[in-house]
């Protein structure tokens, strides 16, 4: 490794696969002076809320944490799309001398009048939490005077990092929980937790477990609902993807409710058709399970041979992956041995021990596991390790084109949907077309590599 | 539209102080800008600029946890950045505040001192600190604060170098590179601050730029004190400015010039580089300065009398709206989520003895007294960044992407918005977006304009 690279703090927060037993720090704040990719509590908290399309996100403190979240994910909604506007209290400076309580009261009071929503989370920045305003004071009054839920959401952005946002978000949640009318709810019924419905992937998911005969009760939190969310403890079980984001909830709702939950990804062939079979088989239902069975055929057959084509051209390239949350990157280096490319390199934002002893578990010997990364590491690996794609968000995006690297887009705002049968070929195809774009014979780095 | 006494903010058309400082920053040699805050501060205007520029830009900060909220962000300000000197060894880090570490009250000079006296001189960077309460003031109040800081924190007593220092203003990567072309079509030696036309816009590399080639080079900053002129850009800069700095500690004369958008306000700018320079307009400007012209009577029925709407920084929303009103669209509406508290002014000036009702100037608004003006006024064009897109998607009006962001187009920092060529490109985008919009929307399908 280029020491060159990496600072001493960091040594313990990156394992390379074989050279002895992974034993990874991670979960902790980021490193000052590192340029850290990850974000603050609130963003954990902002995006894991950030669909519910019916709801109010009034974003409490000075302008920037609003207007950088604004319309940011491309989470659907089939309904009302409150969601994608950016609310604020702009706090000034008189505001953060004398208190924001009253600014916030109003602001609520004037926004609910106008928009109607079913309920409103309102979210504190760290300064917030620095002059002191009882936010949750301020939310129990104009629940009273308004009659919807009005939520606090914990969210002061040095309050440790994005999975504390994680859980504030989903205690917020949880108050909306156990408040809604249950009575026919099917017992062959779960929400589906974790996805955010990005580019309307939660509508494909919906629309499989709907094949199966389930009845789907509330999406947590793509396309989300209040009222859904609200009643949502009526569903006999809780299928949570993304884990670290919605973990907490399914766990608050085991112990309130005693409802179970499974641990699914609709990403990659294999985990969305595990999906379909868990599901099935915690319902004990062998009818459900054929279902399942016919439905993973039917999907299979258009799409195999469609894989088949871009992994003859795509075996034996060499993948990287940096994403928010490790469960994410499990599906991803499954989905890449699939089209027959190596994964050389992966990490996350937010994973646990837990998490990376599972990447570690099913990674080549010599891949690089990762947690808390930053651009100048990321670059040294992406170079170390002559990769051809990376898979990332936003930020780690110039960090690949400029090497001359090939990119998959596995960021918020994305247009296409990757989970699913069906996102499975957008995948392979998005892969395929960056990695086989003649766009890198230009490219200083490759020059000499790719012409022949 | 939100009632006089309506407090919350609606998709503001504002960004946070430091973000300003930041870009401002990267606009200098061997500068990493640093965010004294929470991490999450850095990493969210990364994401928003690199969105905008498609170009990296690292953006360091000193991670506060709560310990550091209540106890002081001191240890962690230091920490951070003797990391960044360790790793990106840069020249200079230009470090700004933010609203946390502002109202923790961190003295963030005192704790540069400190840090400066407690580290070897051969791993010392120099040091510029910014105040950026996010809670006071716009990105424009960042990008201008740092600006001055950097003259007031490196600029030295030198003897006259016979240069002239430009300061920019908030631009694109693509304005920075046309006033570099243009002092130099004029003989003048210049320092242009900052300068991120290579920084945020750079070539295919071999390697990852951890801080890229370009910006002002610190020896150029150093010696703005000797030069014999500050050229200032902006219609509604703050009383005190990188200008104002210049002119009373140094005593450069200051010249303070709307943006050169548009005719006149280029025309004002090439007569002061004529002056300054003492050469006459020299030839290939006076050619596109004619072209122009001529362009603009070929295009000039498509445009008269169309109700623009346009928003943004307020320099920006000067500018154009001077240019617009010289091309014969009527600003109707010119709005920013900045207050200056001299917008409506420098309009005023602007648009000067044009034949052009005054349009509505409204400060400090955001993007729902924008919609519901324009609509209640009758807009049929917008002119202004990204952030405009949903309204005119509502409104059903074509939207004239410039400035920043643009983050639902390619190439935003290569949009030309200065000089007569900037004129050129944006009356040819206007002019052709209005005939696109009717082409497209005839039953007939006309082949010809």
């Amino acid at each position: 490794m280029n020491r060159e690279a990496l600072l001493s703090e960091r040594t313990r927060q990156i394992h390379r696969k074989g050279a002895m037993p992974l034993d990874l720090d991670c979960n902790k704040d980021s490193l000052a002076g590192a340029v850290s990719q990850r974000a603050c509590v609130f963003c954990g908290s902002r995006v894991v809320l950030y669909p519910i399309a019916d709801a109010l996100h009034l974003v409490h403190g000075p302008i920037g944490c609003a207007v950088y979240t604004w319309d940011i994910r491309g989470a659907l909604s089939s309904g009302p799309e409150l969601h994608r506007l950016s609310f604020s209290t702009d706090l000034q400076e008189l505001d953060v001398i004398f208190g924001g309580e009253k600014k916030l009261e109003k602001a609520l009071l004037e926004l609910i009048a106008r928009h109607s929503p079913k309920a409103a989370f309102v979210y504190s920045t760290c300064i917030v939490g620095i002059i002191g305003d009882d936010l949750a004071a301020v939310c129990r009054k104009v629940a009273a005077k308004t009659g919807i839920p009005v939520l606090p959401v914990q969210s002061e952005g040095f309050k440790g990092n994005k999975r504390a946002g994680y859980e504030a978000a989903c205690a917020a949640m949880a108050q909306l929980v156990g408040t809604g009318d249950i009575s026919g709810i099917s017992p062959h019924s779960i929400n589906i937790v974790g996805d955010f419905n990005l580019a309307g992937e939660i509508w494909l998911i919906r629309d499989y477990f709907t094949e199966l005969g389930i009845e789907v009760v509330a999406n947590i939190t793509g396309d989300g609902r209040v009222d859904d969310i609200r009643r949502c403890h009526g569903a006999a079980l809780n299928v949570v993807q993304c884990s670290g984001a919605t973990m907490d909830l399914a766990r608050i709702m085991e112990e309130r409710y005693g409802t179970p939950f499974l641990r699914v990804s609709y990403f990659g062939v294999e985990d969305m058709a595990e999906a379909l079979y868990a599901v099935a088989r915690h319902f004990g239902d062998e009818d459900m399970l054929e279902k399942a069975r016919q439905l993973v055929k039917r999907e299979l057959a258009g799409l195999l041979p469609q894989l088949a084509s871009y992994r003859r051209k795509l075996a034996g390239k060499k993948a990287a992956i940096y994403v928010g949350g490790a469960f994410k990157a499990f599906s991803l280096v499954k989905a890449f041995r699939l089209l027959g490319m190596s994964v050389v390199l992966v990490g996350s934002q937010t994973g646990t021990r837990e998490d990376y002893l599972e990447l570690e578990r099913i990674c080549d010997p010599g891949t690089i596991i990762v947690d808390d990364s930053n651009p100048l590491e990321l670059a040294t690996f992406l170079k170390e390790k002559e990769v051809d794609l990376f898979v990332g968000g936003v930020k780690e995006r110039p960090i690949a084109y400029k090497l001359g690297v090939a990119f998959c887009d596995h960021n918020h705002e994305r247009k296409q949907m990757l989970a699913g049968f069906a996102g499975m070929e957008n995948f392979a195809r998005e892969v395929h077309d960056s990695v086989m774009s003649p766009v890198w014979r230009f490219v200083p780095r490759r020059h000499k590599e790719v012409r022949p | 539209m939100n009632t006089p006494d309506f407090v919350a903010t609606t998709n503001a058309c504002k960004l946070c102080r430091p973000l300003g400082a930041a870009i401002a920053f990267r606009g200098i040699e061997g500068c990493v800008p640093f965010l004294h805050g929470s991490q999450g501060c850095a990493t969210y205007m990364r994401r928003y600029i690199i969105s905008h520029f498609n170009e990296p830009i690292d953006i360091a900060s000193s991670s506060l946890g709560e310990k550091n909220a209540v106890y002081g962000g001191g240890p962690n300000l230091k920490l951070g950045l003797k990391n960044v000197t360790a790793k990106y060894h840069p020249q200079l880090i230009g470090v700004a505040t933010t609203c946390l570490t502002e109202t923790i009250g961190d003295d963030v000079p005192m704790l540069l001192a400190e840090y400066r006296r407690e580290t070897s001189p051969a791993e010392m960077p120099l040091l510029v600190h910014v105040a950026t309460p996010s809670y006071a003031g716009s990105h424009m109040e960042g990008f201008h604060g740092a600006v001055r800081a950097v003259i007031e924190q490196l600029a030295e007593p030198v003897p006259a170098n016979g240069t002239i220092n430009l300061l920019g203003g908030f631009v694109s990567a693509a304005d920075l590179r046309y006033l570099h072309r243009l002092c130099l079509d004029f003989g003048l030696p210049a320092t242009l601050l900052p300068d991120y036309g290579d920084t945020l816009d750079g070539p295919a590399l071999d390697d990852y730029p951890l801080i890229p080639r370009g910006g002002t080079p610190l020896a150029a900053i150093r010696a703005m004190g000797g030069a014999k002129a500050t050229v200032e850009l902006g219609a509604t800069l703050p009383e005190k400015s990188g200008g104002t700095v210049l002119r009373d500690s140094h005593g450069v004369p200051l010249h303070r010039l709307g943006l050169p958008v548009g005719i006149r306000a280029s025309d004002a700018l090439m007569e002061l580089f004529a002056e300054l320079s003492g050469r006459p307009l020299p030839e290939k400007l006076a050619a596109s300065r004619g072209r122009l012209v001529d362009s603009l009577v070929d295009g000039h029925k498509y445009l008269f009398g169309r109700k623009a709407l346009i928003y943004g920084e307020e320099d920006l929303v000067v500018g154009l709206t001077s240019f617009l009103a010289e091309i014969g669209i009527a600003p109707a509406l010119c709005a920013s989520g900045g207050k200056s508290g001299r917008l409506a002014e420098a309009i005023a000036a602007a648009i000067g003895d044009l034949p052009c009702p005054m349009p509505e100037v409204r400060e400090d608004v955001d993007f729902q007294d924008i919609e519901t003006l324009a609509e209640e006024l009758g807009c049929q064009l917008v002119v202004g960044h990204s952030k405009g897109y949903a309204l005119a998607r509502r409104l059903h009006i074509p939207l004239v992407r410039v400035g920043f962001p643009i983050h639902d187009r390619l190439g935003g920092q290569r949009i030309l918005h200065l000089g007569y060529e900037g004129a050129q490109g944006l009356f040819d985008t206007i002019v052709n977006t209005l005939i696109e919009w009717s082409q497209d929307s005839s039953p007939i399908g006309y082949s010809y304009m």
